[in-house]
């Protein structure tokens, strides 16, 4: 059973969607007991930093996403889900879950914000292999936007791809068992399908 | 690159797609789930609902289109429609929209569009501004599905919107809708400069060269199209490969 984690904020529902699509089984749930319990977590998210904070830690849910990380349970970030994984956001000036080394910036450069749209996505060749998130997906594959802030990880080689708008931003990540993406995969059509499956992938 | 969107509508009035009727193609005609279905595998973007007689019979937006069309297509789409508050915002969104368009409720009561933005963040609000030209360099809003004339200023409603918190723009061309004679390019251009959020042109599509011209001249972020889609008179990927051969950044969806 995958945990899609439900703290009072954002697109639940398609991410839901999605995984029902994709076949694959899940439970919303903000009860830390039954994501305990979960073989995989998802964290998705659209809204601001500082009441996506302020839901995780009113249902105490912070201090249960570190330890489930610590674990080394697969967890997938989406959007706000991935912005908070880190230290620090400049939206709300939020002290965020701190389990990336970074920080959240907002959009400095250009004149539209929010992005609201599909962007592609380099991926990167830094580690000569590509991760298996990206298996079958081509490299400037565009995918589905909507943020005005994103992650700068303090250590560039988590990034797995990059995203340009104004300013080049890390649009997914990959840590041990973390994946995080500053996009949506479940409005991503088929390119965002075969992602979410990948994550699945790295999950049995 | 971010890319310029493509966007076919949907009309609806009573659970079924008004403009669409006709298009052979679609095996249950007019049934929207239907057509978001076909959409979501030929090339769309994005899609926009629009309950366009919800203000007009005054009941609310069917909900029950929304959570059937969420659970069959994996690509963003909004839904306009008689939205008067907070919580039918909430229930559009809980119902798998992805964003949310106001119109006259948001002309009658700004503070829905600063509510909704506080609530939900402005990412999910959108403010549908339908506009008429009333005389050279000046457009009125008109509510009530166009009937109704505001009296405001639509670029200034523009901007005010956006203050208050609509994180992007449906503009639509009462003149050019329908008609095929091609978008108000000078009043989509009016409105882009305007305001700092993307901006999706909408109204009097009638081929290609209309898209080239409403994003190059009117610096649209997407452009919207009903007929011309439903009836077949253009596929989204024939547009889409017209585009990118005139150096029009586009989400790819289509074989070379």
């Amino acid at each position: 059973m995958i945990g899609l984690i439900d703290y009072g904020i954002g697109n639940i529902g398609s991410v839901a969607n999605a995984l029902t699509k994709l076949e694959i089984a899940y439970e919303i749930s903000g009860d830390p007991v039954v994501l305990s319990n979960s073989r995989a977590l998802i964290l998705p998210g659209v809204g601001a930093a500082g009441a996506g904070m302020k839901n995780l830690k009113e249902r105490k849910l912070d201090a249960v996403i570190k330890k489930i990380i610590e674990n080394g349970v697969p967890f997938l970030g989406i959007c706000l889900g991935m912005q908070l994984l880190f230290e620090w956001s400049d939206e709300d000036n939020t002290n965020c879950l701190g389990i990336l080394k970074g920080k959240v910036v907002k959009f400095k450069k250009e004149k539209n914000i929010p992005q609201i749209g599909w962007n592609e996505m380099k991926i990167s060749n830094m580690k000569d292999q590509r991760s298996k998130i990206v298996d079958g997906i081509a490299d400037n594959s565009n995918f589905y936007f909507v943020h005005s802030y994103y992650c700068i990880p303090e250590d560039d080689s988590v990034v797995v791809g990059e995203t340009e708008y104004g300013e080049t931003f890390a649009s997914l990540i990959v840590q041990k068992n973390i994946v995080a993406t500053q996009f949506h995969p479940e409005k991503s059509g088929k390119t965002g399908l075969t992602l979410l499956q990948n994550f699945m992938k790295g999950t049995q | 690159m971010k890319t310029k969107r493509i966007i076919p509508c949907l009309d609806m009035t009573e659970g079924k797609v008004v403009k669409g009727i006709q298009f052979v193609n679609f095996r249950d005609a007019g049934d929207p789930v239907q057509m978001a279905k076909i959409y979501n595998e030929s090339g769309a973007d994005e899609l926009v609902f629009l309950d366009i007689t919800a203000t007009t019979q005054n009941r609310p937006i069917l909900l029950e289109v929304v959570r059937n069309t969420a659970r069959n297509i994996s690509i963003p789409f909004s839904v306009g429609g008689g939205i008067r508050s907070v919580e039918d915002v909430r229930q559009l969104l809980f119902a798998g929209a992805d964003k949310v368009s106001m119109n006259t409720g948001a002309v009658q009561n700004p503070t829905l569009i600063s509510e909704a933005a506080r609530e939900f963040g402005n990412q999910c609000i959108v403010l549908s501004l339908d506009a008429r030209k009333v005389r050279p360099d000046r457009w009125n809003v008109f509510t009530d599905g166009g009937l109704k004339d505001s009296g405001m200023n639509a670029v200034e409603w523009a901007k005010q919107a956006t203050t208050l918190g609509a994180g992007e723009i449906l503009l639509t061309s009462i003149d050019q809708d329908g008609t095929k004679k091609g978008f108000d390019v000078e009043l989509t251009r009016a409105v882009t400069h305007a305001v700092t959020v993307p901006v999706i042109a909408s109204g009097g599509a009638g081929k290609m060269e209309d898209f080239f011209d409403v994003f190059t001249k009117g610096n649209a972020d997407a452009a919207l199209a009903a007929s011309l889609f439903h009836f077949g008179d253009l596929t989204i990927n024939d547009l889409k490969k017209y585009l990118e051969s005139k150096n029009i950044p586009i989400r790819k969806t289509y074989e070379k």
